[in-house]
């Protein structure tokens, strides 16, 4: 069934198909009406599910913590400031191995107040040990829900769905929402043995003691480099079943490429159509998009831009005092490639805040990378007003 | 072929309704559709644009629309405080919301200006209140008779799907305002 739907609305229907047992959520724009969509989803009938309302985001991850303990399948959503809120409890869903799914549409930090979107709010969770998918379109979104239950639940992680806010969350688009009877063959009830059980006590999260912790931190990086494996099988099994799949990173138009763009985000869609145009009056360009953020697909990346003269790699987020976030992430994963194969990399940061990437700043970027004589390696600002 | 589109309006009119009832109408044509606003704070009587892209192909521009095709604009008062037709490519058509006779806005003769007036069309059906009518069903009637982007019975599917209340007025609505649009006009 094909309908027009906001971003937003593509998050709840998917999590609607998920059949998500637990929500708690707390409202921030441009997060809000995911939650208000999934409300009246449950108060209509459409969900099964119990709709916690709480006083903070803090306590909207501590709900579905305790919930995902007890067995449940749970979500919740937020923006920004209300992520950071979280920040602790982040951490603690990911060192319980509990796969929570929470939607975060990226919006950018403040102060200055601001509602609009960059990165900074989800790069910061970075570290935390929740997988990141960034998404281009409603589509994906829609489609992303479903894959990260499926693929943090095989290997006990939670995982974190990221869309640009308004270019995402708030844009109309048309969205073929799955089938209730396909999306429950794609996606089992979730069953866990080490759950909360009232019947058979067991103790959780108890004291870990210097024998054991690191083997702890072992156990949990091993299962976020599994997920690798584990989400490019589900988002292929997805493509067996409804016709649709991503990657974890997609080169687009890369064949013999002289310079290629790396994106995330909205800004790979827009990006697209300034490819076409070069490719169409003979530049050999590309892209690489980058959908899996964590666990970071180095292999995978390493492959896409090997021997290519020239990357310039857009970050819409700036970790101050370095620089650009994925351009960091793509310099560690190709610093000991043979040197003749390694690429020459240019970091450019553009659309903080929600500043409109058009096809002209991306254009701009582009023609940097292609001739990158006075481009500086490390870090560009594009469209700086200072 | 892709047809951009800009709406301007001021917060609760339902400027944003009425980007989505186009973009609803051309979808169940066929079309690819894409529709937002520009991303203010939402408060009442804030002004507010409004972007719908329709096209054969997918569409994957995600930037604002800075060359419309064509413009809406349904509050008037919005003509004096901004340059509303900036960008608004050549034989581009404006639709206004008024009871005045388009002329009276001078716009550039480069461009088609039509009027249509959708808070009187509201009023009759009432939608919203007197001192707030919704005029956005009215609007979309009108704009697809002038543009043919969308077919009325598309027009009236939309405001079924995408109007949570008063259905049936608000397909009225869209009614009235296409055929207030005389076909001698379009010529």
């Amino acid at each position: 069934m094909k309908k027009v739907l906001t971003g937003n609305q593509a998050v709840s229907w998917g999590v609607m198909r998920a059949r998500a047992q637990v929500i708690a959520a707390y409202p921030i724009t441009p997060q809000t009406t995911i939650i208000e969509e999934l409300a009246s989803l449950v108060s209509d009938g459409k969900l099964d599910a119990h709709f916690i309302k709480v006083e903070s985001e803090h306590s909207a991850l501590a709900a579905c913590i305790g919930a995902q303990q007890a067995g449940a399948r749970t979500f919740t959503a937020t923006s920004a400031q209300g992520l950071a809120l979280m920040h602790e409890l982040i951490h603690w869903a990911a060192l319980a191995r509990l796969p929570i799914v929470m939607a975060d549409v990226n919006r950018a930090m403040a102060p200055g107040w601001t509602i609009w979107t960059d990165q900074n709010d989800s790069l910061s969770q970075r570290d935390t040990g929740w997988l990141q998918f960034y998404c281009e379109s409603n589509q994906e979104v829609t489609d992303s829900v479903l894959q990260a239950y499926r693929i943090g639940e095989q290997i006990s992680l939670p995982v974190m769905i990221v869309l640009d806010a308004f270019f995402l969350s708030h844009t109309a688009e048309a969205v073929d929402i799955p089938e209730p009877a396909e999306a429950d063959a794609y996606l089992p009830p979730w069953k866990s043995d080490l759950i909360v059980d009232v019947d058979n006590p067991r103790a959780f999260s108890g004291m870990t003691g210097v024998d054991v912790y690191q083997e702890f931190r072992y156990l949990q990086h091993e299962a976020m480099l599994e997920g690798i494996k584990v989400a490019a099988t589900a988002d292929k099994e997805f493509g067996e079943i409804f016709g649709r799949s991503y990657g974890l990173i997609e080169p687009y138009r890369c064949e013999d490429a002289e310079a290629i763009l790396v994106t995330s985000g909205t800004i790979t869609s827009t990006s697209r159509d300034v490819i076409d145009a070069y490719r169409d009056r003979g530049e050999a360009v590309g892209l690489l998009k980058i959908r899996m953020f964590r666990p970071f697909p180095i292999d995978l990346v390493r492959e896409a831009l090997r021997g290519v003269p020239n990357v310039g790699i857009i970050d819409r987020n700036i970790c101050p005092g370095f620089g650009g976030i994925f351009a960091q992430e793509i310099k560690a994963s190709l610093y000991d490639m043979e040197a003749q194969f390694r690429p020459n990399l240019y970091g450019f940061i553009a659309g903080l805040g929600g500043r409109d990437v058009t096809p002209k700043t991306i254009e701009g970027i582009l023609e940097k990378t292609l001739h990158p004589e006075k481009t500086d390696h490390h870090l560009n600002w594009v469209d700086l007003k200072v | 072929m892709l047809t951009e589109l800009r709406f301007h309006s001021r917060g609760g009119q339902g400027g944003v309704v009425a980007g989505k009832l186009l973009a609803v109408a051309c979808f169940l044509e066929g079309k690819d559709v894409q529709t937002f606003p520009t991303f203010g704070v939402e408060r009442r009587g804030a002004p507010v644009m409004t972007f719908v892209r329709i096209s054969d192909h997918k569409i994957r521009l995600r930037n604002q629309v800075y060359e419309p095709d064509h413009i809406v604009i349904l509050d008037p008062s919005l003509i004096a405080h901004f340059d509303v037709t900036q960008g608004l490519k050549e034989g581009g058509i404006i639709l206004v919301n008024t009871e005045k006779d388009v002329a009276e806005f001078n716009f550039p003769d480069t461009f088609r200006p039509f009027a249509i007036n959708a808070t009187h069309i509201a009023v009759v059906n009432k939608l919203g209140s007197l001192a707030q009518p919704i005029v956005n069903t009215a609007i979309i009637g009108a704009l697809a008779k002038i543009t043919g982007l969308a077919s009325l019975d598309s027009v009236v599917e939309a405001v079924k799907e995408t109007v949570p209340i008063k259905i049936e007025a608000n397909a009225q609505a869209a009614i009235d305002a296409y055929n207030a649009i005389p076909d001698a006009a379009l010529i």
